[in-house]
């Protein structure tokens, strides 16, 4: 037995390793990428569940207001939210290049468009609301679209302060090139983020109305 | 007992405790509990918090048989008797279950795969307190009484808590928030440490163990993690959704705007059927090892229980609605459950039968742990056919909700589970405190235990079949129910005694037990090459393996594992 | 051919029967599942027998080699420390204790789908009677919708001969949360969901009481939510349907007691038929003295339990959601006298 230390123990900082396992070499996801799977996983799962109450209860409301009555598309705010996922990628890829100002600058406009997003979901439940007369108590489709879009609402934000938290630091020049791993991470997230969007939006103003 | 074998090797010779840790204060010793990130403290912390609520939900199980050893017995009230059988339910699946299968999984995978530590361990830590919060919210509810502004008392709605009951309109107080948020933040504990064991096995097993050489111990928890991942998320949602309805009046569950009790019971079982797969697989993986050690055998037949395993996890997703088979489902769904239900059974009997075959042919010792693996054995084959015979849904419609399910449920988790939870903590008691246990009180235990659990879980099987049903604080004189209600009664007795005695047993020999040294079973896994109990680096240098047994092939370097695997 | 897990069952049934004698029951009142007197209760004992008989082969195979193996390969006293033979696995086996497995769950899904359809997609005769059950914490309401009866806690339904099918459909709804209704003998047990109908049917062969009880929880007094079902013979069945039928009677000597009815908070819950009581929120109590038990099984009906329940309701089922009424000794037994009359 020699007594070299196995690498996979050490954290790795450059994302991908190749180990020597008995007579296999292989590439090896790092732990970050791992554990962050395994919470999209849970996630998907939360998600997954009000999606099935959405459709279970699509068309069996006993009064009140109907999807095809009040809602309308959310063009631009999708548009917003699906380019942050590219605008991250442009960062991520600045950073991997050690391009730390132009990183910044793409992060800035990925939470910027994060913002837009909650910001026009805002405008539109304050229009259903007001406007409306739709509450998450006026039927079972106020209740199932105020807790499904809520739900993401609330994943986004939390996104947008993790997001801002990574702003802070490379604001003060404290990002560098050897995070780019643990940035990788954060941005599978926000990607997620931007893919439950896209089942949300399918399932409330497509398949829904 | 054991050959010789160079502990320079893989553990070390640094001495176990440095000296600066003899000369910690009692509060530096504490504090040092409280804020350690080291999955071996915060483990045993998961193994101490599940073991002291056994210890209470068994007083409420106590107190509920008392009341039914005879009809229309007053010793308590309905109320107070149906929070009990809430609590007690709640509390045996998610602080004590939740918290010996992690706390197990915390101290063993690393120390099996040849890590450090699990891959996150400040979220470890982070999961571990949430989990013990979401216990001390759930009991703040007894304390929390009436006449505290409101503040609820302890929850009465059945573990399962269905809808509408658990509604504002038929719970009326905070008692049911109480179980609500007390769940959900345990379930966010539960999320963190599933993947954090799930990164674990997959990133940080040492050099040389491939997947298919790691032990099964480590398979059974990745499966676990997984289900926990997928499983403990649509109880957490569901319990949004009824917060949503208690608070802000929302019409998920509220059937009297529309809204679906059914919906509720679809989302609790599509959680609480891999839940229970989920406490049964850590018990599986126990075995799994301790049989093959006390059989002097390798575990036979490697590649079938890995795939068993993996094949309980994807098949236990698809069974859910066979506790729903009354509920008037078509009959192509009720088909589709009993079909899946009883397809479900296949690998858990293959698991059985490669038990069987490790222990054929070879030198059987009996010592405590094995004691309760053949135990093990015994219960959970009739726990595995009485769950049979309630998939089959005509039988099921007679049966459900009736002592038969609650004599099923028992034989897998007290006859199962906690049998090998038991066998367990004999088995890596030495590991961790470094002491030998007393194997006479171990036998003892083993024999009131065993004794009293077939007394009462055996008998249970009856009442139901005569017509039972459960959850009622008291039934009628002259349906035939009262003698047998008194024997599963006094079953209890015997098992509570047997409890005392592990309890007993395990309290001094943590502090006078003879020493046990690095391998007192003379086993083959990782986790017998370090010092008992391990230093807190776990290795002085991370071993390299060739086979599934690294012990094995150093114990044996003429016939090693890795020239017949 | 009984197999050994059957055998050990009985002789528990047995000894327990042993014990009823000095617990004064009637075994024909027994709830057993495996005493069925009704043709679903049949079907689903006949598969639970099949079942019982596979799964106690099964149970004596493995449990003996467990046994065998435990005896046969312990570690003897004379042991000489070496290592057994390593056997890793045996594709062969594998492969055997997977196929019969598969091939056994095969046969019990067949007889289990064949079962199912039977019972859940019977066709309903155009002679069949129908019944409505509307489940409450904690009592049973029960309506006869083509006969005008309204009724709780007890169920008449006629005996049904083999030659002339007379079997009873049940719908089943709920007021409020999730019940049960369950009478063992009779058929296995369908739940009581509140916006949701479900169906069970029962055809009784023998004339007699049925016990059964509610068995889904719903609450504090689940326990308590007992269930009577009297298969009469047709023209016991008719006598009865004509008196339920009747409207309330109308004793002048009682009607002291009427009007304590009439002006007190009773007629918020309790309706009786032919006077101002429309109250839905508890039982009918048009025939209320036609029914062996008050409380849906919480005490016997008699005149002194039926002061007694009046006067404390809390007394006899805790929790219950009839309030105690804090009449004075005067208006309650003219309450009573008028009570008893209502035949």
């Amino acid at each position: 037995m020699n007594g070299a230390v196995a690498t996979t123990y050490l954290e790795s900082t450059t994302g991908r390793q190749t180990v020597t396992v008995g007579e296999q070499t292989g590439p090896i996801a790092s732990k970050g990428v791992i554990g962050m799977a395994c919470l999209i996983m849970a996630e998907s799962a939360i998600f997954a569940i009000f999606v099935v109450a959405y459709l279970y209860y699509s068309g069996k409301d006993l009064s009140g207001p109907t999807p095809r009555q009040v809602l309308e598309w959310p063009i631009l705010n999708s548009i917003c939210l699906l380019s942050s996922s590219a605008t991250i990628t442009l960062a991520l890829r600045s950073l991997r290049r050690g391009a730390t100002k132009r990183f910044s600058v793409w992060w800035f406009v990925t939470i910027a468009l994060g913002a837009y997003f909650l910001l026009g979901t805002g405008r539109e439940w304050q229009h259903l609301i007001h406007d409306k007369g739709l509450t998450i108590q006026t039927n079972l489709f106020g209740t199932t679209f105020y807790s499904l879009v809520g739900l993401h609402a609330s994943h986004v934000v939390v996104g947008l302060l993790a997001l801002s938290i990574v702003m802070a630091f490379a604001i003060t020049g404290l990002v560098k090139k050897e995070h780019a791993e643990r940035v990788h991470v954060l941005g599978l997230y926000w990607h997620f983020v931007d893919v439950v969007w896209i089942v949300v939006f399918t399932v409330v103003y497509v398949i829904g109305r | 007992m054991s050959p010789a074998i160079r502990t320079g090797d893989v553990g070390g010779t640094l001495p176990l405790v440095s000296k600066a840790e003899t000369e910690k204060s009692f509060f530096d010793s504490i504090h040092s509990w409280l804020v350690t990130v080291d999955h071996k403290k915060l483990g045993l912390m998961y193994i101490m918090y599940g073991l002291f609520f056994l210890l209470i939900a068994g007083i409420e199980a106590t107190l509920m048989r008392i009341q039914l050893a005879f009809p229309n017995n007053h010793f308590l009230s309905p109320q107070f008797f149906n929070q009990l059988f809430t609590v007690h339910g709640t509390t045996m699946v998610f602080f004590v279950g939740m918290p010996l299968v992690f706390g197990f999984a915390n101290y063993l995978v690393p120390l099996m795969i040849g890590a450090r530590d699990l891959a996150f361990p400040r979220l470890n830590a982070f999961g571990f307190w949430l989990s013990a919060l979401g216990g001390v919210l759930l009991y703040f509810s007894f304390i929390g009484g009436e006449g505290m502004a409101g503040a609820g008392s302890a929850p009465d709605i059945g573990w399962f808590a269905y809808a509408p009951l658990t509604g504002k309109a038929f719970s009326k107080g905070h008692s049911t928030d109480y179980w609500i948020l007390g769940l959900m933040v345990s379930g966010f504990g539960s999320i963190a440490t599933a993947a954090n064991v799930f990164t674990t096995i997959l990133c940080m097993r040492c050099r040389g163990m491939t997947l298919s050489k790691m032990p099964l111990l480590a398979w059974l928890n990745l499966v676990m993690s997984g289900m926990v991942l997928l499983a403990v998320s649509p109880l957490t949602a569901a319990q949004i959704m009824l917060l949503l309805d208690r608070f802000a009046g929302s019409h998920f569950f509220d059937t009297q705007a529309g809204g679906s009790a059914t919906l509720w019971m679809h989302f609790f079982w599509i959680f609480g059927h891999p839940e229970v797969y989920i406490l049964i697989i850590p018990a599986f993986a126990f075995a799994s090892e301790i049989i093959p050690v006390f059989s002097r055998k390798a575990i036979f037949g490697y590649p079938a229980m890995v795939g068993a395993t993996v094949a309980i996890g994807f098949v236990s997703v698809s069974v859910w609605a066979h506790h729903m088979f009354t509920i008037g489902m078509t009959s192509a769904s009720n088909t589709f459950f009993a079909i899946s239900t009883m397809m479900v059974g296949i690998p858990t009997g293959i698991k059985i039968f490669n038990w069987l075959g490790t222990m054929w042919g070879g030198k059987l010792r009996f010592d405590t742990p094995m004691l309760f693996c053949i135990a093990f054995l015994f219960q959970f084959l009739i726990a595995g056919l009485t769950g049979i015979m309630l998939g089959a849904a005509p039988f099921n419609w007679q049966l459900n909700d009736s002592y038969f399910v609650v004599a099923h449920f028992h034989f897998t988790l007290v006859g199962g589970f906690l049998t090998m939870i038991f066998a367990a903590v004999y088995y890596w008691f030495p590991k961790a405190t470094g002491r030998r246990f007393s194997e006479t009180l171990g036998k003892w235990h083993f024999w009131l235990f065993v004794l009293g659990f077939h007394m009462t879980f055996d008998t249970m099987h009856i009442p139901g079949i005569l017509g039972m049903p459960r959850r009622i604080y008291t039934y009628e004189a002259g349906r035939g129910w009262g003698v047998l209600n008194l024997i599963v009664t006094l079953g209890v007795l015997f098992q509570a005694i047997g409890i005392l005695i592990f309890v007993f047993n395990l309290l001094r020999s943590a502090r006078k037990g003879p020493p046990a040294g690095n391998d007192p079973w003379d086993a083959w896994t990782l986790e017998w090459a370090t010092s008992s109990p391990p230093p807190e680096f776990n290795f002085a240098e991370i071993p390299t393996v060739k086979s599934r047994r690294p012990l094995w092939d150093i114990k044996h370097p003429t016939d090693p594992d890795w020239k017949y695997e | 051919m009984i197999s050994p897990w059957m055998y050990w069952m009985v002789a528990l049934v047995f000894i327990q029967q042993e014990a009823l004698a000095g617990e004064k029951t009637d075994p024909a009142l027994v709830p057993s599942i495996f005493s069925p007197e009704s043709a679903p209760a049949h079907a689903v004992s006949h598969l639970a027998g099949f079942v019982l008989w596979i799964t106690g082969v099964i149970f004596v195979v493995v449990a003996g080699l467990l046994v065998y193996a435990v005896l046969r390969f312990r570690r003897r006293a004379n042991d000489d420390g070496t290592e057994p033979a390593q056997i890793y696995g045996s594709g062969l086996v594998e492969g055997a204790w997977t196929t019969v497995p598969f091939l056994i769950v095969l046969v019990l899904t067949l007889a289990t789908a064949r079962v199912i359809h039977e019972v859940q997609d019977a066709r309903k005769p155009a002679a069949a009677l129908d019944v409505q059950v509307i489940g409450h914490q904690w009592w049973w309401e029960i309506r006869y919708p083509k006969l005008g009866i309204v009724t709780a806690n007890e169920l008449h339904v006629p005996v049904s001969q083999s030659s002339d099918r007379l079997p009873t459909f049940l719908e089943l709804r709920s007021a409020d949360v999730v019940h049960s209704f369950w009478v063992p003998r009779l058929a296995g047990k369908t739940d009581l969901i509140p916006n949701k109908v479900n169906s069970m049917w029962i055809e009784p062969e023998r004339t007699g009481l049925f016990l059964g009880q509610c068995a889904k929880y719903c609450g504090t007094q689940h326990a308590k939510m007992l269930l009577r079902v009297y298969v009469d013979t047709r023209e016991d069945f008719d006598r009865w349907v004509k008196e339920q039928q009747e409207l309330a009677e109308n004793n002048p000597s009682a009607a002291a007691g009427r009007l304590v009815f009439e002006r007190t908070a009773c007629i918020n819950c309790h309706a009786v038929n032919g006077t101002v009581g429309n109250g839905r929120f508890g039982p009918d109590l048009t025939h209320l003295m036609s029914r062996a038990t008050l409380g849906s099984g919480a005490l016997m009906n008699s005149a002194g339990g039926l002061r007694a329940w009046i006067k404390s309701p809390e007394r006899f089922k805790p929790g219950v959601l009839m309030p105690a009424m804090n009449l004075n000794d005067g208006d309650l037994d003219k309450l009573v006298a008028y009570l008893t009359t209502l035949k």
